[in-house]
């Protein structure tokens, strides 16, 4: 989800601030497509104001019926994990085997539980 | 919309490209980024880049949006004109896409480091290209339809080996368009089969005629051959690319001769022969010199939708200041 959250948004200020250059701010879009899923990223898109953002994600992401619900948030009040330090964040998982439920061998007649 | 940014790159810009990487440390992580490629690993906006493979996307993509949204102007011209109030709906969703298949591309560039901004400045000022097939003028109601079949068909051809594009953002973005372009060629080739099979003597040439104009551009707007496409390797070699011009104009051929069949009109090539052999059909020499003529500036509408889109954009400039604006008066209003 974060395509957009990177040093790009930079030069933007604080929430509302338009860009120096007069630009509509960058929203990202999430879309719960039916009722019992969770909303997912689905793209981004520039409006002036939070109802126009909504409007604006309704007639870009949804014009198939692709969603019941909408979410924007601006991009600038994203905040994302670095990838340059993605190694040391995600890696060391890949040791804690013993949090996965197959690292623990039982018998047959149990092993379904 | 297909984008032909690979092979229209200015001289320098090419060269500028193929600047050698500085230090040991950019070699280093270059090394780095081939082996991810050569993985089939997927690149997000924010991992590292070789600056050649983010400007060679930069200019694909955003020309590829340009692509879609001028694509509205010859379609545009109908939706005033369109025989019933079907076609009419229909048209209007198709335009309607396109201008939402620019929106997707447009934010995919934007994950590179540019602005919405100077993506549209770049295409104003006649920096930035966009497909050659815009520039072909839509003079009947069964251009409409051809755009339809060929055009789009062309389109997805071009653009389903780009969901498996190396740079996510972009795969992304095509994934999106594709599902919604099927319906594009469908309702064209309808709209063509409705005038074929009910329509008048007259209709009937309509649709020849129209065909007859739109074939040879739709050939072209796979690029020029691969002898002559010297960007295409780097892309290929990079995943920004997956399959030829050569070989993708080929598919299309092989695809569209038999629909045309379907259709009842032929197709304007003396030299179009199922060829037993390479179980392909043969085609006639593409006019070259006039895919370049449109390319660079010189096509029968290329003035046109440059002044059309620059129109639009001047004078939406009220809109969205006053948009602006209001935001930040609501802003201030909520703070108090």
């Amino acid at each position: 989800m974060s395509d957009t959250t990177k040093a790009e948004g930079g030069g933007r200020g604080a929430t509302n601030a338009p860009t120096a250059a007069g630009e509509w701010p960058l929203w990202e879009v999430f879309v719960r497509s039916k009722a019992g899923l969770d909303h997912k990223h689905c793209g981004s898109l520039h409006a002036a104001d939070a109802p126009m953002a909504i409007q604006m994600a309704r007639d870009v992401y949804t014009r198939r019926q692709e969603g019941t619900s909408i979410w924007v948030v601006r991009s600038d009040q994203i905040v994302a994990s670095d990838p340059a330090e993605k190694d040391a964040y995600f890696d060391p998982m890949a040791d804690k085997v013993y949090r996965h439920p197959t690292f623990y061998v039982l018998p047959k007649s149990v092993d379904h539980m | 919309m297909y984008t032909q940014a690979m092979d229209t790159m200015s001289k320098t810009d090419a060269a500028e490209l193929k600047k050698p990487v500085r230090s040991a440390e950019d070699l280093a992580r270059e090394e780095r980024f081939e082996a991810r490629i050569d993985a089939g690993d997927f690149i997000e906006a924010k991992d590292w880049m070789p600056e050649h493979y983010r400007k060679t996307l930069v200019r694909q993509i955003s020309q590829h949006a340009h692509s879609e949204v001028v694509g509205m102007l010859p379609e545009g011209n109908w939706i005033t004109r369109a025989p019933t109030l079907k076609r009419k709906a229909i048209l209007l969703a198709k335009v309607q896409d396109e201008a939402g298949h620019g929106l997707y591309l447009y934010a995919a560039a934007e994950t590179l480091g540019v602005s919405r901004d100077q993506l549209y400045d770049a295409l104003h000022t006649g920096k930035a290209k966009y497909s050659s097939i815009f520039n072909y003028p839509t003079l009947t109601w069964a251009d409409v339809g051809v755009i339809g079949w060929l055009v789009d068909g062309a389109a997805i051809m071009n653009q389903v080996p780009l969901c498996r594009c190396s740079y996510a953002p972009y795969a992304r973005a095509m994934v999106r368009v594709c599902r919604e372009e099927s319906f594009h060629q469908r309702q064209g080739f309808e709209s063509l089969l409705v005038l074929m099979q009910q329509g008048t003597e007259a209709q009937r040439a309509m649709v020849q005629d129209a065909v007859n104009r739109w074939w040879w551009p739709s050939l072209m707007m796979f690029g020029p051959p691969d002898a002559n496409s010297p960007n295409s390797e780097q892309s290929m070699r990079w995943g920004i690319k997956r399959i030829s011009n050569d070989a993708l104009r080929q598919k299309f051929v092989d695809a569209t001769a038999d629909q045309a069949k379907v259709l009842g009109v032929t197709l304007p090539d003396p030299d179009l022969k199922w060829n037993e052999e390479r179980q392909s059909y043969d085609f006639g020499a593409i006019d070259w010199d006039e895919f370049w003529r449109v390319v660079n500036g010189d096509g029968p509408c290329n003035r046109e939708r440059l002044a059309a889109r620059v129109q639009a954009w001047e004078e939406g400039a009220w809109v969205r200041e006053a948009a602006l604006a209001h935001a930040r008066r609501q802003a201030l209003k909520e703070a108090a």
